[in-house]
């Protein structure tokens, strides 16, 4: 048996101290060892993005990168973006343009719209489709999710 | 109905279900978790049909970590997967053991299962067991002659007949019969959650708890007692956030039987989380069918006759569904038309791939492809435009209720009410057809591969034959409505205490809506079949009118006021001729009507009621789809460049909810015809186990979806006249992409 590893994650700010298998996959680590289990596994290789993340401020999926790989790094999850009782605005316009049914697929589309965002607040449609199309959803024909994620795009640049 | 307008009813209220998931605050089945628990990973057979020569599992059973590994061996007492419906006697012999049994018949079946202290210890395990399998012939093709199953049993299980009529007559008469051989190619629902099951065994109680649960949690529990020799309340079945189900997630599979087994044989909770490739190969499969039609058609396109062979391919076992997609199949395919003769012979056969069951709108989804392909193609031959088809054969408002002597889901069709041609017509004028038509047209002279197509169809929604709620009413006035019914993300608690509000006259924010918890309620039957809004709903008007009255009557006595100047505004009971006037809160009811309380008198302690709502027939909502395609000349690449979907619902409860339905079964439909399938090689492997094979539709591929909402015809078989809103955004899109792709490369029936 190779030897566990100890060390810290940040996750939305916060250090988690881990004992972790060379293995294990960020994703567990968040999940199981951090407690943090809004962030969902939807394949385990890379396709659907239901575990994207935000590495030092990329979207990530989680499920591809080791723990050992995030030492150091400010990882952020759903669970960072509201801040207490408010809402991100994102979190606000999926809920205001029903761009969830399940909600499974859901952090994993607001983490990377999120990132996405933050870097390039005014993406065009046809580049926002783009990046969405890296992640899967299974109940909304994705429709009001681009239409949210447009709609807090909107609020965001203007609270600017 | 209260007075007045509807606050709730008919509004497209922002959903109860979203503030936790968009916090991240789900509890999905990965996300319960036990102390002490253990992680079950299933070895699985990696040959699609041998027999079990050996199973090695020492190594496995030495690795630390490890403790316990089991094979058919170790659980002979369990009893195959069972029915959901009951025994089925000349079926049991197919039904899927839940670990293998002297054989493996497709690739991905349990063989044996590993028990560890950890998932990635659990799952190296099943790495080191070694199964010894001798091959048999591998039978992957349903139309092909059968193959033995077992010792005199072959793989047509049953030959599943339906119809009325002289066809042979028919067809020798007819001016003229149009004959297709149509396949629908093998796909399934995928959710994005994949399976997990949870059991736990509490001896201080001796009772068995099952997590995870989806859809028909009810009728799980009182299937794994009969499974188990439990009784049905000793099984407490718990249903959490559910990501997808789409008919297949839910039903009882081998591994749910085994973590309650585990459960209690090893005195620790037992945890099994599926994973992707797993669920491509060993959760329900659907769809795949090939039909040989054939229809006696009149000189106008009038439909006489209809024959149809088809073959089911079933996969390796037939599971919890038993016949029930073959059969609807028989049952539903005439759809909207008359159609004077009818017989339908289905073959219900075996092969060695994953076992099939349902898929969101199963029959409908394979029998609109069938049917629609047939008008097309009675169009094509008589040169006429494949809605005067449609014109010529479809029911007609006055021939409703319109009984048809066939089943689906054990009931003989009655269409509750509809017009079709007329919703043809509202769809016509929405799409501005003839300009759109013209402007087609052009495009193809141009020289580009475009092309349109419809597809009309009938669904069936609302599945009896009862269902009930209890509504009680705390001291605070919150309102807890407790139902039989299950949650698959569809939006079934908002819907629920939107129906709870407007009778009761609070804000729907006030009820707090539980579904899938065995324990909560005795009877239930979930959600399937599009019968949630339709039979929760309706049991909810009905003990919400109950428990309204009882509010009024006891607040009359306290106000000194008749009941009927009484009515409840806001959660207060007040006088109609003064809302403003005195009043006397739902709460304050709730305390008057406490077993302790002197007011009390006569009447039941507690503000609570019991809603029970039966049926007899299902309802039959009805629909159009059309679809715009462009086809690449030199790829055969299919762009769908324009959808709509015009569907009457009868009364939609939350419009937006009903959209998202239907956008969101589009985007399932639009896979299905176009990206979706599972393929197998000759050794029978499935090629298809990841989502990079395995391809779902993504933002880019997905049109956006005009959707025509219509509330003309409402149901006359419940209170609110509801239809359901499920599957109709599936069922047809097979058939208007392929209807669609014929006139883009002007090859009809291509």
């Amino acid at each position: 048996m190779i030897e566990k590893r100890e060390l810290t994650l940040i996750v939305n700010g916060r250090d988690y101290s881990v004992r972790v298998d060379p293995r294990r996959t960020l994703v567990d680590a968040i999940r199981d060892d951090c407690g943090q289990t809004g962030t969902h596994i939807g394949c385990e290789h890379g396709v659907c993005g239901a575990c994207t993340v935000l590495i030092d401020g990329e979207p990530v999926r989680s499920c591809l990168m080791f723990a050992v790989q995030a030492e150091g790094c400010q990882i952020r999850t759903v669970e960072g973006l509201a801040k207490g009782d408010e809402l991100h605005p994102l979190q606000q316009a999926f809920i205001e343009n029903h761009g969830l049914q399940c909600g499974f697929c859901t952090p994993g589309f607001l983490m990377l719209a999120t990132g996405v965002l933050e870097r390039e607040p005014n993406i065009s449609d046809e580049d926002l489709i783009d990046v969405l199309a890296s992640n899967l959803c299974r109940c909304t024909g994705y429709e009001n999710i681009v239409k949210a994620v447009r709609a807090a795009a909107a609020k965001m640049t203007a609270g600017r | 109905m209260t007075s007045g307008n509807n606050k709730w009813i008919g509004q497209s209220v922002e959903r109860l279900e979203d503030p936790p998931l968009v916090r991240g605050r789900g509890r999905f089945a990965a996300d319960i978790s036990f102390p002490h628990q253990l992680h079950m990973r299933i070895v699985r057979a990696n040959h699609a049909h041998g027999r079990i020569a050996a199973i090695d599992t020492a190594a496995a059973r030495a690795l630390p970590g490890v403790v316990a590994v089991w094979s058919s061996a170790d659980i002979a007492d369990i009893p195959p997967v069972d029915f959901r419906e009951g025994r089925i006697p000349a079926l049991e012999p197919y039904r899927q053991p839940v670990l293998a049994v002297d054989k493996v018949r497709y690739v991905g079946e349990p063989v044996a299962a590993i028990f560890a202290e950890d998932p990635y210890i659990a799952e190296d395990a099943a790495d080191l067991v070694t199964l010894e399998i001798e091959e048999l012939p591998i039978l992957l093709d349903a139309e092909a002659e059968p193959g033995e199953f077992s010792a005199g049993r072959n793989t047509e299980v049953a030959v599943i007949q339906q119809g009325y009529g002289d066809v042979e007559a028919a067809l020798r008469a007819a001016p003229m019969v149009v004959e297709l051989e149509l396949g629908i190619g093998r796909h399934s629902g995928v959710p994005l959650e994949a399976r997990g099951a949870i059991g736990r065994y509490d001896a201080s109680r001796d009772i068995l708890e099952l997590h995870g649960a989806a859809k028909v949690p009810h009728r799980n529990r009182d299937l794994l007692a009969r499974m188990l020799k439990l009784t049905p309340s000793s099984i407490h079945v718990h249903e959490s956030h559910v990501g997808g189900g789409f008919g297949i997630r839910g039903e009882l599979y081998p591994e749910d039987v085994l973590v309650c087994v585990a459960a209690m044989r090893l005195g620790r909770p037992v945890k099994w989380i599926e994973d992707r490739r797993e669920h491509l190969i060993a959760a329900n499969h659907s769809r795949q069918q090939l039909h040989r039609i054939r229809a006696a058609v009149d000189g106008e396109g009038r439909i006489l006759a209809i024959d149809d062979r088809y073959f089911h391919d079933q996969g390796a076992y037939v599971r919890t569904h038993a016949a029930r997609v073959v059969h609807m199949t028989a049952g539903i395919l005439p759809g909207p038309y008359r159609v004077p003769a009818y017989r339908a012979i289905g073959h219900f056969r075996l092969t060695n791939k994953t076992p099939a069951a349902t898929y969101r709108a199963p029959g409908r989804y394979e029998t609109t492809f069938v049917r629609e392909r047939l008008v097309d193609a009675i169009a094509a031959k008589l040169g006429i435009d494949p809605n005067d088809v449609r014109r010529r054969n479809a029911i007609a408002p006055d021939e409703m209720p319109y009984h048809r002597p066939l089943e689906a889901l054990g009931e003989e069709i009655e269409f509750d009410s509809g017009d079709y041609v007329g919703l043809l017509d509202k769809l016509l004028v929405a799409l501005d057809w003839d300009k759109l038509k013209a402007g087609l047209a052009r495009r193809r002279a141009a020289g580009e591969a475009v092309g349109a197509g419809f597809a009309m169809f009938v669904e069936k929604s609302g599945l009896g034959p009862a269902d009930g709620v209890r509504i009680e009413v705390d001291t605070s006035g919150a309102v807890e409505l407790i139902t039989g019914g299950a949650s698959l993300g569809q939006g079934f608690e908002t819907v629920m205490a939107q129906v709870c509000a407007e009778i009761l006259g609070i804000d729907y924010r006030r009820v707090r809506v539980t579904h899938g918890q065995t324990d909560r309620i005795a009877y239930g039957i979930g959600a399937h079949a599009s019968r949630a809004t339709v039979m929760t709903a309706s049991a909810t008007y009905n003990g919400a009118m109950k428990l309204r009255a009882k509010a009024i009557d006891m607040a009359a006595e306290l106000m000194q006021a008749p009941v009927a100047a009484l009515d409840i505004v806001e959660g207060k009971v007040v006088r109609k001729d003064q809302p403003l006037g005195p009043s006397i809160s739902l709460g304050e009811i709730a305390t008057h009507l406490a077993p302790t309380s002197k007011t009390l008198g006569e009447r039941e302690p507690g503000l609570s009621a019991e809603g029970w709502f039966r049926v007899e027939h299902q309802v039959y909502p009805y629909g159009l789809h059309f679809a715009v395609v462009k086809v690449d000349r030199e790829t055969g690449g299919v762009h769908v460049e324009s959808y709509a979907i015009a569907y009457d619902i009868g009364r939609a409860i939350n419009p937006a909810l009903v959209k998202g339905q239907i956008v969101g079964g589009f985007a399932q439909g639009l896979g299905g015809a176009l990206l979706e399938e599972f393929t197998y090689n000759e050794r029978g492997d499935p090629l298809a186990t990841t989502f990079a094979d395995y391809l779902m539709p993504t933002a880019r591929e997905t049109p956006k979806v005009d959707v025509i909402l219509r509330e003309d015809y409402t149901s006359p078989l419940n209170p609110l006249g509801i239809k359901g809103a499920g599957e109709s955004g599936i069922t047809g899109v097979g058939a208007a992409i392929a209807s669609a792709v014929d006139e883009a490369i002007g090859i009809p029936g291509a």
